[in-house]
C-alpha cells in the first residue's frame, strides 16, 4: 500500500505528464526516498497506481542504478570511483570504509545503518576524492576526514 | 505521397537490381535472394537496429570507393543506393557481431532443443565466425517457469529484443519484459508464472536461438529433420491458420506456423499451436466397437491397448490381413444396419472436413443429411453464409483486417472466439496513426521504433459493442456493454447515421443509442477500409443483420474498399452452410415424428449441443445408430457401431474458413490400416450392392464427385493440387533429405527397413524424395528450409518478397465471388429495446480461449490453462444476492440447475449474467437463455 | 577578461537569490526577447553568435533550433526544450558549478531558447547525486513561477511556458539526448535512432530540443549583448567563453571560464598551477572521459571545437583529466572502461558485448594476466566500436582513450604482458 504522501506526491507529478505510465521513475523515487529502497511490494503498488504491470515498472525499475531494488541501510555512503576520483586514491578511500564498517562494497552493516556503495563520477573531480552521503557532497577526503564523517553519523544516531 | 510502390534501382556489389522503393536494404537484399545475416529484424516486427548483424558497406555514388557501414535494416533502399555486402570489412564486422554474441553464449547445441534449426547457428556459419577467443567465464542467468508452452533457457539468449517486441509491442501482452540493463538484460517475467498472452508460443519462433522453447515438444525432443511433417490448417477455430504440423513415431509432436500472406501471415494463437494434443489423447478410439465390444486384429487381442509412453493406446501390431478382417467386420454390420434401416438420418459436423460431411449426405441422401448444428447455429451460420455470399461487402481476410482503419465489432468476443483476429485488430489500430507518421514526418513504416515512438501507442478508431469487457478494450477507442438485442440496435443506429434514406431510426427517434451510433458512423463515414465485425458467439441473428446492414450502408456510401468479417463457430462451419442439411432439431424431430430409425452421427459429440433429455431421448427413440469419431465420449458410449476416425492430422481433406476460403489439410500421420478418415468410412458403407465397391476410393475422387454435385463447392479442387496432378516423382517429401535415416522413421516398431506407407490421397509421399524445393506448390509446403537457412527465417526464400505472397501465390480458394456483383438490400427486423430485469437476467455466452474449444481442451498443455466453470455477475446483481466472488450461487436456466462459484464482473451490461459455453466441466445449455440465480443457503 | 556565466557565481556561498539575479542585469535578456523579438529573431542572433553545443558534440546551437518545425509546419500540440543537465561524463564538473552556482541564469536561458523554439513546457533533466542543484534549481524555478517569468504570460507577453526540474535515478546513458527523452517519458533509457530527429520527433513524440546547460547559459548573454560582442570573447573564429577544469595531480584542480582557444598549456599550467611536485603530466584527456588522450606535444594546441581534433582528440566537455606519471596508464584506462562497459544501456551488440569483453582484457593485462594478441583483439575493438556501427555515440567514445592510449602508451601495455604484471603497484 502506498502511504498518503506517497500519493499524493505521485498524483502531483501524474497532473502535469501525458500518461500515468510517464512518472513511473519519478514515482519510483518517491517511494525510495520514503523507504530507503523498492520492495517487490512497492513495485506491485506504485504499478497498480500508474495502471501499469509490475512487469512495465520493474523493467524500468531494475534499469536505473540509483533505484534501489535491494534493501540499504540508514546511512548511504556512495564513495565516487570515477577516474579523477581513483586517479586521487579513491580506492584506498574505499579500502578505509570497508574496514571501519566491517562490509564491503555494497554490503550493509548488520546494524542496518550503513550502506557502503561506488557510485560514478559525481562531477566533484576538482575536489577529489569525493564522496557522498545522505545525499550530502564531500570533497578532498582523507582518512582523518572520513573519520570526522563516520563519527557525525553515529551521533547522529547513538 | 505514398513511400512504397514505385521500383527503384539499386546496386548490391556493383549489379544493378530493381528494389520497391522505400524498403530497406536488408528487406531488399533478401527478397533479391542474398544471404545477409540479421537478428533484431523480424519480417512482422520491422527494423530497430540493435544486433547490428546486418551491416553493409553503403557507398555514396559510383566514385567513392571508401564506404561506410551501416546497419542494411536501417538503411532505405533508395534510387542509385549503392551497397556491399561481400566488402571484406563489412564481412569482417558481421564476423564480429557473432564473436560478440557467442562470447555468453552456452554453446549447448547438442542438447539444445532449437539445434538444427536455429537461426543464431545459421548466422553462425554464415558470418564465418569459428574460433573462441575470449578465455573469459560466461556470464550466466536463473530460468522462469512460464507455464505449460514454453520452455525458458536465458543464458543462450542473445539480447535480440525479438521476444519484448512480438510480447508487448506487436501483441499487447503486459506481463513479460526486459529487465536490467548493460551486458546482464533479462527477458522474462516479472515473477514466474504462466504467460498470459494467448499469442506467447509465438515466441518459440520469433526468438532466433534456444531461449524459448516449445515445452510439450520438449517432453520428446526431435531434430526438425527426423520430424515427418506435411502442411495443414487449424482447427481451432474458423479462422483456418495454415499450419505445419510434425510427427514422429506415429505422433503428433509440434505444430509450427505456416505462412499464408492472406491468412495467418507469421503467427498463430495458443489454442492452435498447441491445442493438435487431441489426437495424442489417451481417449483415442483405435479399434471398431460393435455393441460396446471392440474388434480385435487377430494376432494382436493380448497386447490390445498397450499404451506408449504417455500417448494414446494403441492396438499391438497386427498383419494387414487381421487389420483388413476387422475393417470389413465393422464395415459389414454398419451396412447390414444401413441396408435394413426405414430411413437413416445423418448427423454430421461443423467441425469435420467438407469431404466427411459430403460422404455422409450422400450415404444417407440429402433431405435425410444434417449438419449437425442446433437450429440456432445452423440459422446464424447459414445467415452469415448469405451475407458474405449475397451481400455488396467482401468479406474480408485476417491481412486484409490489418490494414483495416475504423472497426466497429459488433458482440464478439475476439480473442476467445477467433485468436488471431485479436492480433489482427492490434496491427489495424496502428495503421492510421503509423500513415500520419510517415506522410508528416516521413518515417518510413519498417521503422519500428521511430514509428513507436513518434505516434506514442496512439491508436486509429476502433469501436466495440460487447456484452462484458473483452480484450481489445485496451485499444478502442470507445466500449459499450450492451446486451446482445442493444448490440443490434446499436448497429442498427449506426446503419441509419450513415444512410438515413434508406434505414429507419429505431423506434423512438430519440433513442440515446443514436448518439452513440452518431459517433460511430460519423467515424466510419470518413474510413478509407472500415470493417465491421460480427459473429455468432452471441446466438442472435438481430446482430449479424445489423451488421450487414452497417457494411451495406458503408457499400451504399460509395466505400468501395469496407470489409466485413464474420466470425463463425467452428473450423468447417462455412463449409457445412454451403452443403446445406437440416439442423440438428429437425433431425431429433425426423426421428422422433419422422420414421426414422437409424442414426450416423459423424465427428461430433452431440452432448455438446445437446440437453442431456433430448441427448437421450435420440438414442432412445432410434433402433440404431452408427458413429464415427477419434475419441470415447458420451455418444460413442451410446453407439451400436463406432467406427475410429482419422483426425486432421491422419487424413486429407478441406475445410472452408470464415472468409470463404476453401483450405486444404494433409496427412501427416500415416493411419493404421483400421483408423481413417470419416469420408473413408463412408466410402466404405456407402456401396450399396452387396459387394465390395465402394463409392469413391481417393480424395480426388471424392472432390471430383463434390465439384459436379455442389456448384457452390466447385472450387474447393483448387484449394490444393491434388493426387493425381503430381507426378509421382514430384511428390512432396514430407520427410526432410535430412532425416536420420528410413529406418529411424519406425524405429518405434522394427529397426528393419518396411518400405514407405503409400498415399493414394494426396500429392505427398512418405519418403525423403521427391519435388525439389523451389518447385513446390505454395499449398504443399511441408517444411521451411532453404540452403543455408535451417530455422523458419528460411520462409524469405518462399516469398515473391519478404512479408508478400508465397512464390506462386498464396494457398485456398475463395468460394465467393466478388462482392460487385451481389445487390442484397437491407435486412429488417430490429429487435426492441433490452428490458432487464433484475430477478431473471439475460444469461449470454462467454468464451474461454483455452477451455471452450472441446478438441484443444483434450490437449495436456492447454488443459493447464482452462479455467473452472463460473457464473458472471453484475457487481449490482452480486450487491443484491449478498455474494462475494467465487462464492457459490444456484443458477437454474432453462430446466438446468447448476451449483456455481460467482465471478464478479465489473462492466458486464446490466440485466445480463455469463456463463462459460463449452468448458470440459459445463453441460450444454442453450444461450441466451433468461436464468435465475439463487445465493446458495448453508447446508 | 569577462565571464559571463560565471560573474555571479561566489564558491561556497548561497547563489544569487532572484533579487540578486536580476540587480546584475539578470532577467532583462528575457525582458527583450518576449516584448520585442520573435522567435525566428532569436534563432537567428543565436545562429549569427556562433554558439556551439558544450554537451560534447560541438553542433551549432542556432541550427539545430532552426530544424524545429515552425508556423505551418508545425504539429498541432505540445513542444518541449530540455537542459541536459545529466553531466554524469567522468571527469566532467562544469554543468554542477553553472547550477549551483547561478541556477537564474540557467531558467532565464531556457526561458528564452523555449521562446526561439515556441516550447511550450521546459525539463530540466538532472542527474542522480546532485542534491544541492536540484534544491537550487527548484528554488529559482518557483522564484521566477512567482515573478512572472514562468507560468502564463510570461512578463505579460502572449508567450507561456511550463518548467519542471526532473531528476534522473542514475546511468550515463541518460546524457544521450534520445536516451534521455525516453527517461523523461517514463521509459528505459534506450537511445533512438536517427532520423527522426527530436527537433522534429522529440519528447513524446513532438518537437523536442535537448540542449546542455552551459550551452543553455550563454543564451541569456548572447541576447543581451549580441551576437558581436558574443564572437568577441573568443580567440577563435567560434565565439564566447568556455568553462574549463582540470582534475587530478594538479597544484589547484578547478574549473575557469576563459576565453574560447585558451591554449591547454595555458589551463594546466597557469590556471591549474601545473603539475603537483613530484608528479610529471604523461597525458591528459580534454575534454571528460570520452575524449582521446593528448600529451606533452599537443598542449599549446588550443581548446576549442576545432584545434583538438586536429591533434587526434575531441573538446568534448573541456574538462580535463590527468595521467601524471605515478599512475598505471592500464589501469587508469581500465577504470574508463569499466565504467562504459556498466553504463551500456544493452541495446546493440557491439556496446553491451564488446566493451565487458575489452574490459575484462584490459583488467587481466593490468593483473599480469595479460597474452600477447590481447593487444590486437583490443585494436580491433578500437576499429569496430567506432561511429556507425554502434547504435550510440556511447561506445565510440569509451574507446577513444583506449586507441589513444594504444598509440601513446603501448610499452606500458606491453610491459605488463611481458613483466606479467604492473610495474607501478611492483613499486
Ligand atoms: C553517451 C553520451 C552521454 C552524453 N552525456 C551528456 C551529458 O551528460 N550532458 C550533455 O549535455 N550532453 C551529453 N551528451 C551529448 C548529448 O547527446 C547532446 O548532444 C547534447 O546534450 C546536446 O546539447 P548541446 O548541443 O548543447 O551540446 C551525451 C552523449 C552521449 C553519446
Ligand atoms: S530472449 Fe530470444 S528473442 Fe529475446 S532477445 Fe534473447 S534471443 Fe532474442
Ligand atoms: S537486423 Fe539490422 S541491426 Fe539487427
Amino acid at each position: 500500500m502506498l502511504s498518503d504522501t506517497e500519493r499524493q506526491e505521485i498524483d502531483s507529478e501524474i497532473r502535469h505528464a501525458p500518461a500515468k505510465s510517464a512518472v513511473a521513475i519519478d514515482a519510483l523515487k518517491i517511494v525510495q526516498r520514503e523507504r530507503g529502497w523498492i520492495s517487490g511490494d512497492a513495485i506491485k503498488d506504485i504499478a497498480r497506481h500508474l495502471e501499469m504491470t509490475p512487469d512495465e515498472l520493474d523493467g524500468v525499475a531494475t534499469f536505473y542504478n540509483r533505484i534501489f531494488r535491494k534493501p540499504v541501510g540508514r546511512h548511504v555512503i556512495e564513495v565516487c570511483d570515477s577516474i579523477s576520483c581513483w586517479v586521487m586514491g579513491s580506492d584506498s578511500i574505499k579500502d578505509i570504509l570497508a574496514r571501519r564498517l566491517g562490509v564491503g562494497e555494497g554490503g550493509t552493516t548488520p546494524d542496518g545503518r550503513f550502506t557502503l556503495l561506488p557510485v560514478d563520477c559525481l562531477g566533484a573531480c576538482h575536489r577529489a576524492p569525493a564522496a557522498v552521503v545522505d545525499g550530502e557532497l564531500h570533497g578532498e577526503l582523507d582518512e582523518a576526514k572520513l573519520d570526522e564523517m563516520l563519527g557525525e553519523l553515529r551521533a547522529k544516531e547513538p | 505521397m505514398p513511400l512504397e510502390g514505385r521500383v527503384t534501382t539499386i546496386y548490391i556489389d556493383n549489379l544493378p537490381y530493381g528494389v520497391k522503393d522505400g524498403q530497406n536494404l536488408l528487406q531488399a537484399s533478401l527478397t533479391l535472394g542474398f544471404n545477409l545475416p540479421y537478428f533484431c529484424w523480424h519480417p512482422a516486427l520491422h527494423s530497430v537496429g540493435a544486433c547490428r548483424q546486418c551491416a553493409v558497406k553503403v557507398f555514396k555514388d559510383e566514385s567513392d570507393t571508401r564506404g561506410r557501414l551501416a546497419m542494411g535494416c536501417m538503411t532505405p533502399a533508395t534510387e542509385g543506393t549503392r551497397l556491399s555486402i561481400e566488402d571484406p570489412e563489412a564481412k569482417a564486422f558481421r564476423a564480429g557481431v557473432i564473436e560478440w554474441l557467442m562470447l555468453n553464449h552456452p554453446h549447448d547445441c547438442p542438447i539444445c532443443d532449437e539445434g538444427g534449426e536455429c537461426h543464431l547457428q545459421d548466422m553462425t556459419v554464415m558470418s564465418g565466425h569459428n574460433y573462441r577467443r575470449s578465455r573469459f567465464r560466461k556470464r550466466t542467468h536463473l530460468n522462469q517457469n512460464l507455464g505449460p508452452f514454453l520452455n525458458h533457457e536465458m543464458n543462450r539468449c542473445i539480447q535480440c529484443y525479438r521476444c519484448v517486441r512480438f510480447y508487448r509491442d506487436y501483441s499487447g501482452g503486459r506481463d513479460f519484459n526486459v529487465f536490467a540493463s548493460h551486458d546482464s538484460v533479462y527477458f522474462g517475467r516479472y515473477e514466474d508464472g504462466a504467460l498470459e498472452s494467448p499469442f506467447s508460443g509465438n515466441l518459440v519462433e520469433v526468438c532466433p536461438t534456444g531461449v524459448f522453447t516449445d515445452k510439450p515438444f520438449k517432453e520428446h525432443p526431435t531434430r526438425k529433420w527426423d520430424l515427418q511433417t506435411a502442411p495443414s490448417v487449424c482447427t481451432g477455430c474458423s479462422l483456418g491458420c495454415n499450419i505445419i504440423v510434425a510427427e514422429r513415431y506415429g505422433e503428433v509432436r509440434r505444430v509450427l506456423n505456416r505462412y499464408n500472406a492472406d491468412v495467418n501471415r507469421y503467427f498463430l494463437c495458443d489454442r492452435g499451436r498447441y491445442g493438435f494434443d487431441f489426437v495424442n489423447s489417451q481417449r483415442r478410439l483405435r479399434l471398431p466397437l460393435v455393441d460396446g465390444r471392440e474388434l480385435v486384429p487377430e494376432g494382436s487381442a493380448t497386447q490390445a491397448l498397450s499404451a506408449t509412453e504417455g500417448g494414446s493406446p494403441r492396438p499391438a501390431p497386427a498383419s494387414s490381413e487381421a487389420k483388413g478382417a476387422v475393417v470389413r467386420r465393422a464395415v459389414a454390420r454398419a451396412r447390414d444396419i444401413l441396408h435394413g434401416s426405414r430411413r437413416a438420418i445423418g448427423i454430421g459436423s461443423p467441425r469435420a472436413s467438407v469431404e466427411s460431411n459430403y460422404a455422409l449426405r450422400s450415404l444417407v441422401g440429402p433431405d435425410n443429411f444434417c449438419d449437425g448444428m442446433t437450429s440456432g447455429e445452423h440459422r446464424l451460420v447459414g445467415m452469415m453464409k448469405d451475407i458474405v455470399a449475397s451481400g455488396p461487402v467482401r468479406s474480408l481476410s485476417l491481412a486484409e483486417v490489418e490494414r483495416a482503419d475504423v472497426v466497429l465489432v459488433l458482440g464478439e468476443d475476439v480473442v476467445n472466439t477467433a485468436p488471431l483476429l485479436d492480433l489482427a485488430l492490434r496491427q489495424a489500430v496502428r495503421t492510421r496513426p503509423e500513415a500520419v507518421a510517415e506522410q508528416l514526418l516521413r518515417i518510413p513504416l519498417w521503422d519500428d521504433r521511430a514509428k513507436r515512438e513518434a505516434t506514442q501507442g496512439k491508436q486509429g478508431p476502433l469501436f466495440v459493442a460487447t456484452p462484458y469487457p473483452v480484450s481489445i478494450d485496451d485499444i478502442a477507442v470507445k466500449s459499450y456493454r450492451l446486451s446482445p438485442d442493444d448490440i443490434a440496435r446499436l448497429a442498427q443506429a449506426v446503419a441509419y447515421a450513415i444512410d438515413p434514406e434508406g434505414i429507419a431510426p429505431l423506434v423512438g427517434a430519440a433513442d440515446p443509442l443514436h448518439v452513440v451510433a452518431e459517433t460511430i458512423g460519423g467515424s466510419l463515414g470518413l474510413a478509407a477500409r472500415p470493417l465491421v465485425i460480427a459473429g455468432a458467439s452471441l446466438g442472435s441473428e438481430a446482430i449479424l443483420r445489423a451488421a450487414a446492414n452497417v457494411a451495406t450502408a458503408l457499400a451504399k456510401a460509395g466505400k468501395k474498399d469496407a470489409g466485413l468479417f464474420l466470425v463463425a463457430p467452428e473450423a468447417n462451419s462455412m463449409g457445412s452452410a454451403l452443403l446445406g442439411g437440416m439442423s440438428l432439431d429437425e433431425a431429433l424431430e425426423a426421428v422422433r415424428t419422422g420414421g426414422a430409425d437409424t442414426v450416423v452421427v459423424v465427428e461430433n459429440d452431440l452432448t455438446s449441443r445437446l440437453k442431456e433429455a433430448s441427448f437421450r431421448a435420440l438414442f432412445d427413440s432410434t433402433k440404431h445408430s452408427i458413429v464415427l469419431d477419434f475419441f470415447r465420449n458420451r455418444t460413442t458410449e451410446l453407439a451400436e457401431i463406432v467406427l475410429p476416425v482419422a483426425t486432421f492430422a491422419e487424413s486429407s481433406g478441406t475445410f472452408v474458413n470464415n472468409e470463404g476460403r476453401a483450405q486444404r489439410f494433409f496427412e501427416v500421420v500415416n493411419p493404421d490400416e483400421i483408423v481413417s478418415a470419416s469420408w473413408k468410412w463412408l466410402g466404405l458403407l456407402s456401396g450399396r450392392g452387396t459387394g465390395e465397391e465402394i463409392a469413391w476410393d481417393t480424395l480426388d475422387d471424392i472432390i471430383a464427385r463434390i465439384s459436379e454435385d455442389l456448384p457452390a463447392l466447385a472450387a474447393i479442387g483448387s484449394a490444393a493440387p491434388g493426387a493425381r496432378d503430381v507426378p509421382q516423382v514430384h511428390r512432396v517429401p514430407r520427410d526432410s533429405h535430412r532425416v536420420s535415416g528410413r529406418t529411424a522413421n519406425v524405429a518405434s516398431l522394427t529397426v528393419h527397413e518396411p518400405p514407405p506407407p503409400r498415399d493414394l490421397d494426396t500429392p505427398l509421399s512418405y519418403s525423403m524424395e521427391g519435388s525439389p524445393r523451389g518447385r513446390i506448390p505454395s499449398s504443399l509446403i511441408a517444411r521451411i528450409w532453404a540452403p543455408r537457412w535451417n530455422s523458419v527465417q528460411a520462409l524469405t526464400r518462399f516469398q515473391e518478397e519478404v512479408g508478400g505472397p508465397l512464390k506462386g501465390g498464396d494457398p485456398g480458394a475463395l468460394l465467393f465471388g466478388p462482392a460487385s456483383d451481389r445487390t442484397r438490400a437491407y435486412f429488417d427486423g430490429v429487435p426492441e429495446a433490452f428490458a432487464p430485469d433484475p430477478r431473471r437476467p439475460l444469461a449470454v455466452a462467454i468464451r474461454h480461449v483455452f477451455g471452450s474449444e472441446p478438441l484443444s481442451a483434450l490437449s495436456r498443455s492447454v488443459s493447464e490453462r482452462i479455467p473452472s466453470r463460473y457464473v458472471g455477475i453484475t457487481p449490482d446483481a452480486a450487491r443484491s444476492l449478498a455474494v462475494a466472488d467465487g462464492e457459490r450461487v444456484e443458477v437454474t436456466v432453462r430446466d438446468l440447475r447448476m451449483e456455481l462459484p460467482v465471478r464478479i464482473m465489473a462492466g458486464l451490461a446490466e440485466g445480463l449474467c455469463a456463463l462459460p459455453e463449452g468448458l470440459p466441466d459445463m453441460p450444454y445449455v442453450g444461450l441466451p437463455a433468461p436464468a435465475g440465480i439463487l445465493k446458495r443457503t448453508a447446508p | 577578461m569577462e565571464t559571463p556565466l560565471t560573474g555571479n557565481i561566489r564558491p561556497d556561498r548561497e547563489p544569487p537569490s532572484l533579487k540578486e539575479y536580476e540587480k546584475s542585469g539578470g532577467y532583462r535578456a528575457l525582458a527583450r526577447v518576449v516584448s520585442g523579438l520573435a522567435p525566428a529573431e532569436v534563432t537567428a542572433i543565436v545562429k549569427d553568435s556562433t554558439l556551439m553545443g558544450r554537451g560534447g558534440a560541438g553542433f551549432p546551437t542556432g541550427l539545430k533550433w532552426s530544424f524545429v518545425p515552425m508556423g505551418v509546419d508545425a504539429p498541432p500540440g505540445p513542444r518541449y526544450l530540455v537542459a541536459n543537465a545529466d553531466e554524469m561524463e567522468p571527469g566532467t564538473f562544469k554543468d554542477r558549478v553553472l547550477m549551483e552556482g547561478d541556477p537564474h541564469q540557467l531558467v532565464e536561458g531556457m526561458i528564452i531558447s523555449a521562446y526561439a523554439i515556441q516550447a511550450t513546457t521546459a525539463f530540466i533533466f538532472l542527474r542522480a547525486d546532485y542534491d544541492l542543484a536540484e534544491k537550487r534549481l527548484k528554488r529559482a524555478v518557483a522564484e521566477a513561477y512567482e515573478a512572472g517569468y514562468l507560468g502564463k504570460n510570461i512578463m505579460r507577453s502572449a508567450y507561456s511556458l511550463e518548467m519542471y526540474v526532473h531528476v534522473s535515478a542514475g546511468r550515463y546513458i541518460c546524457g544521450e539526448e534520445t536516451a534521455l527523452l525516453n527517461s523523461l517519458e517514463g521509459k528505459r533509457a534506450i537511445p533512438r535512432a536517427r532520423p527522426p530527429f527530436p527537433q522534429v520527433s522529440g519528447l513524446f513524440g513532438k518537437p523536442t530540443v535537448v540542449d546542455n546547460v552551459e550551452t543553455l547559459c550563454n543564451v541569456p548573454h548572447i541576447l543581451a549583448n549580441g551576437a558581436e560582442w558574443y564572437k568577441s570573447l573568443s580567440l577563435t573564429a567560434i565565439g564566447g567563453t568556455k568553462m574549463y577544469g582540470v582534475s587530478g595531480r594538479v597544484n589547484r584542480p578547478g574549473w575557469w571560464e576563459l576565453p574560447m582557444g585558451t591554449t591547454v598549456r595555458e589551463i594546466v599550467e597557469v590556471h591549474a598551477g601545473g603539475m603537483r611536485p613530484g608528479y610529471a603530466l604523461r597525458g591528459l584527456l580534454p575534454g571528460g572521459a570520452s575524449t582521446d588522450f593528448l600529451v606533452e606535444q599537443h598542449l599549446d594546441t588550443p581548446m576549442d571545437f576545432t584545434s583538438i581534433p586536429k591533434v587526434g582528440s575531441r573538446m568534448g566537455t573541456g574538462t580535463m583529466i590527468i595521467l601524471d606519471g605515478k599512475t598505471c596508464p592500464v589501469a587508469f584506462v581500465l577504470n574508463l572502461l569499466k565504467f562504459f562497459a556498466h553504463e551500456s544501456c544493452g541495446w546493440c551488440t557491439p556496446c553491451r558485448e564488446g566493451l565487458p569483453w575489452v574490459a575484462r582484457i584490459v583488467k587481466a593485462i593490468e593483473e599480469g594476466q595479460g597474452e600477447a594478441r590481447d593487444l590486437s583483439v583490443l585494436e580491433e575493438h578500437c576499429v569496430a566500436l567506432a561511429p556507425g556501427r554502434t547504435f550510440c555515440a556511447l561506445a565510440p567514445g569509451a574507446v577513444e582513450p583506449l586507441q589513444s592510449a594504444l598509440k601513446y602508451f603501448r610499452e606500458d601495455f606491453e610491459r605488463h604482458i611481458k613483466e606479467r604484471g604492473c610495474p607501478w603497484r611492483a613499486a
